[in-house]
């Protein structure tokens, strides 16, 4: 049998705030809808600002993508801070317990040294990958369009750098925390010529205007190569040299990925499904930044990895998820 | 060979700043396009000193802690009808203010920290920005799931984002930062950083936070003492930023004393509603604003100028005009809401007797003598049933945009009035400190989008005050706006009081 205890009821005098009424009706709202929709000013702005005269502090044309409504770009994670923190916070004290193991096992001193080698030359210089997409979702945040998008371009810029300071503890793990591991695979990324062109494609898209096209780039092309170069199929390669553990402390961005992978194909499922102009847009610039990526992920790849048609993979991977999205027909 | 370990410092800018490096392929300036146009010179990005170290496991971990905890309050609250327990009806006004005039400027600061968070070329500065970027964002959204129960039973909370793109004294936080926004990085963070969270955040944050905990408002003390460890932490950032950029360039120094004394007014101006609502809008007062005025910018500010002033900073213009105005601008503030009750999106009121002793002790030298007849006349009127509403439009000043209700302060029965001339227009001020403000830049505030400028020119959709009310405000007449006193936020209290729920 169920207990029940008896509280005061009292009658309610509206169910949610008005704007919320007003797009999906008068009844209880979710926390997300809540905190989500209709926060960002969208009229009646006071000064131009002094750094883009140009546009208004919020502003739609600030890309070339253009939605009726801004908020339909919403989070499938619905995520707001609150469930944005204690999701990761999750995800974070997983890792934690991976990276103590790792380190109380000693598990460092058990790798290969060409395993050690590997993860300083090809792995750990990605931390400066995830600082550019630091930079460039925080572009996005600032400069997009309503708070379904920018939110979540916040909550992404703030896992990048997770991302980055997780790599480098892997450094620290190797070199027991004196950095030196850091500063060669600084080297490597500043000085190896199999990272250049890498680095160049990095620089060149915090150029970048049009905050969607950087979001394109970023989020979408590089990201979805560089994680199956480096997190799949290096990872196999790294395992087969006897690196196995080494999953332990990569496991975060698998989870993170899958996480974010989700959001950012519902996103753009939304983009490209509202109008034949958007979809024509993200296809050219699709087919723009995806032949550069490859480009520039083509030494490294030659580099780190033994099968020539590594980038093909890769690139079979972003196929199958433009595809899904309905940026390519 | 042993490497030597790294210190808990090293640590930190190996996991942060160490990420960036200097660019060979592209031009970083257009990557970093914004640095160079206020004038501002930084030599060495390097001598940034990080003012707090929390790498992301660490803030989503302890973040992720103080939401579970804030939410299971907010929870309780709900389900126990927690709106009950405030001291009276009158308090949740104050808490209307709040949403509707300051939770939309956290979502500006959000915004505002995440450009700069992007824009400084300093990865310290940036990633220090990017982390206020977002406790701003919490800030909001959980004082919007605070304010979220008392929008189901009071009137007034409803439509708080509509409003505060619209409606007249809304324009007052929205263009103070909007102002900010629009400014350059280093500007806007002189302005919010410095200025506002760190000289003035204790006249703003806290006396909302402790009148909530006065008056028996669980949900919003709760959210308070829940972002007290945030605002500590930009507290940290704005003392650095003034610190860095004084010791950069001593060329910096001259343009830092401008933006103090600018944003310092600015600041004043935008206090004067928290002056009012501690004064008149707390059933049970913390502090007199006069009290919170002196302990919290005369002294506390004071020792922080006399700490700057071996960098050449001395202490923001017109300073000795608000050791006036401590005296006066809560009453003559509560006066324009009073009188302009009926375009207000919540209720306003004439103070009880008890109050009005209350603010005779507190303002010795000035109640009696100028503001206490002003409401006994009022209460007069009211009892012949003819509560006074003002039929006119105010005019605003067009920097801080108050209605250009404040007085001389050495002569508080005469009106305040000043003006500039710019290109063949004149522009009118409330006070010696807003009109220099608009001086230093007229090309800037003359873009203000003064409220009631807008209604009269037919931008606001209607002819009349009451359409704009109803259409543009889009405010539930008889409901949101009006006095206290029969309004359906006090009827249904008594009801619920009277029916004494336990």
């Amino acid at each position: 049998m169920t207990i029940e205890i008896k509280t005061a009821t009292l009658q309610p005098i509206r169910n949610t705030f008005a704007n919320i009424e007003r797009r999906f009706g008068d009844k209880l709202a979710s926390r997300y809808q809540e905190a989500t929709y209709d926060l960002q000013g969208e009229v009646n702005f006071h000064y131009r600002p002094l750094w883009q005269p140009q546009h208004e502090l919020n502003d739609k044309s600030r890309t070339q993508i253009k939605m009726a409504d801004w908020y339909d770009l919403k989070d499938p994670r619905q995520f707001y801070y609150g469930t944005y923190v204690q999701q990761r916070a999750k995800h974070q004290e997983a890792t934690e317990t991976n990276y103590s193991f790792f380190d109380k096992r000693g598990l460092a001193e058990h790798l290969p040294e060409e395993v050690k080698s590997h993860l300083i030359t090809y792995l750990i210089p990605l931390r400066h990958v995830e600082h550019t997409a630091n930079l460039n979702n925080m572009y996005g945040c600032a400069f997009g369009y309503g708070t379904a998008i920018t939110q979540a371009l916040l909550y992404n810029a703030m896992d990048r750098l997770g991302n980055a300071q997780y790599l480098s503890r892997i450094g620290l793990l190797l070199d027991g925390n004196s950095s030196e591991s850091l500063a060669t695979a600084k080297q490597e990324w500043i000085k190896n010529p199999a990272w250049q062109d890498m680095r160049a494609l990095c620089e060149e898209m915090t150029t970048v205007e049009d905050w969607f096209e950087v979001f394109i780039a970023q989020d979408l092309v590089v990201d979805t190569l560089i994680f199956n170069i480096f997190y799949e199929q290096l990872d196999e390669k790294l395992a087969a040299m006897g690196g196995r553990d080494v999953a332990l402390l990569t496991e975060f961005m698998h989870v993170w990925s899958k996480d974010s992978s989700r959001w950012l194909d519902s996103v753009l499922k939304t983009v490209a499904s509202e109008s034949e102009d958007n979809r024509a847009l993200l296809e050219s610039w699709v087919k723009q930044w995806r032949q550069k990526t490859l480009e520039a992920l083509k030494p490294i790849a030659a580099a780190m990895l033994d099968n020539s048609d590594a980038l093909d993979v890769a690139d079979a991977q972003l196929e199958t998820r433009l595809n899904k999205i309905g940026i390519t027909r | 060979m042993v490497a030597k370990k790294l210190n808990l410092k090293e640590k930190y800018r190996a996991l942060t700043r160490d990420l960036d490096w200097d660019y060979d392929y592209a031009d970083r300036k257009k990557a970093f396009p914004y640095e160079e146009f206020e004038g501002i010179k930084i030599t060495d990005w390097s001598k940034w000193e990080d003012p707090f170290r929390l790498t992301m496991d660490s803030y989503w971990k302890y973040q992720a802690e103080k939401e579970k905890k804030l939410y299971a309050i907010f929870d309780a609250f709900s389900q126990n009808n927690g709106h009950l327990n405030v001291t009276d009806a009158r308090y949740v006004n104050a808490i209307k203010l709040f949403l509707t005039g300051v939770s939309p400027l956290e979502y500006q600061a959000f915004q505002g920290y995440a450009h700069v968070g992007r824009q400084f070329g300093g990865a310290g500065a940036r990633v220090a920005c990017q982390m206020q970027s977002i406790d701003e964002l919490r800030h909001v959204q959980t004082q919007i799931h605070a304010m979220s129960h008392y929008n189901k039973f009071f009137d007034g909370f409803q439509d708080w984002t509509h409003m505060h793109d619209r409606v007249w004294y809304l324009s007052v936080p929205k263009s103070f930062f909007d102002d900010a926004r629009s400014a350059g990085p280093f500007e806007f963070l002189v302005a919010i950083s410095f200025s506002f969270e760190y000289v003035l955040t204790n006249l703003l944050f806290v006396p909302f936070m402790s009148g909530a905990a006065h008056n028996g408002d669980m949900a919003t003390c709760t959210f308070g003492f829940s972002a007290q460890s945030d605002e500590a932490r930009h507290m940290t950032l704005g003392l650095e930023i003034i610190k860095f950029l004084l010791e950069q360039h001593e060329d910096n120094v001259p343009i830092v004393q401008k933006w103090i004394d600018k944003w310092f007014w600015r600041g004043t101006r935008l206090l004067a509603l928290v002056g009012m609502m501690m004064d008149y809008m707390l059933p049970n007062k913390v502090m007199s604003w006069k009290e919170a005025w002196e302990v919290y910018f005369e002294d506390a500010g004071g020792a922080l100028f006399k700490d700057l002033a071996r960098y050449g900073i001395r202490m923001p213009k017109f300073v000795e005009t608000t050791a006036k105005e401590k005296e006066h601008i809560s009453h003559q503030a509560w006066w324009i809401f009073y009188t302009h009750g009926h375009a207000a999106g919540f209720h306003t009121w004439i103070p009880s007797a008890e109050e009005m002793d209350w603010l005779s002790e507190k303002y010795p030298d000035t109640f009696d003598k100028y503001y206490r007849p002003r409401w006994e006349l009022a209460k007069e009127m009211e009892d012949r049933g003819e509560r006074f509403y003002t039929n006119g439009l105010p005019q605003l000043c067009t920097t801080c945009q108050i209605p250009m209700g404040f007085t001389e302060m050495d002569n508080p029965t005469q009106i305040s009035y000043r003006s500039s001339d710019f290109e063949g227009e004149k522009y009118h001020f409330c006070s010696d400190g807003c009109k220099h403000i608009f001086d230093e830049e007229p090309e800037k505030y003359v873009q203000s989008w003064l409220p009631v400028h807008q209604i009269y020119q037919g931008n606001c959709g209607g002819a009349d005050v009451e359409t704009v009310l109803r259409e543009y405000y889009k405010m539930n007449l008889g409901e949101d706006n009006m006095d206290f006193k029969g309004s359906p936020d006090e009827k249904r209290w008594n009801e619920w009081k009277g029916k004494g729920v336990a």
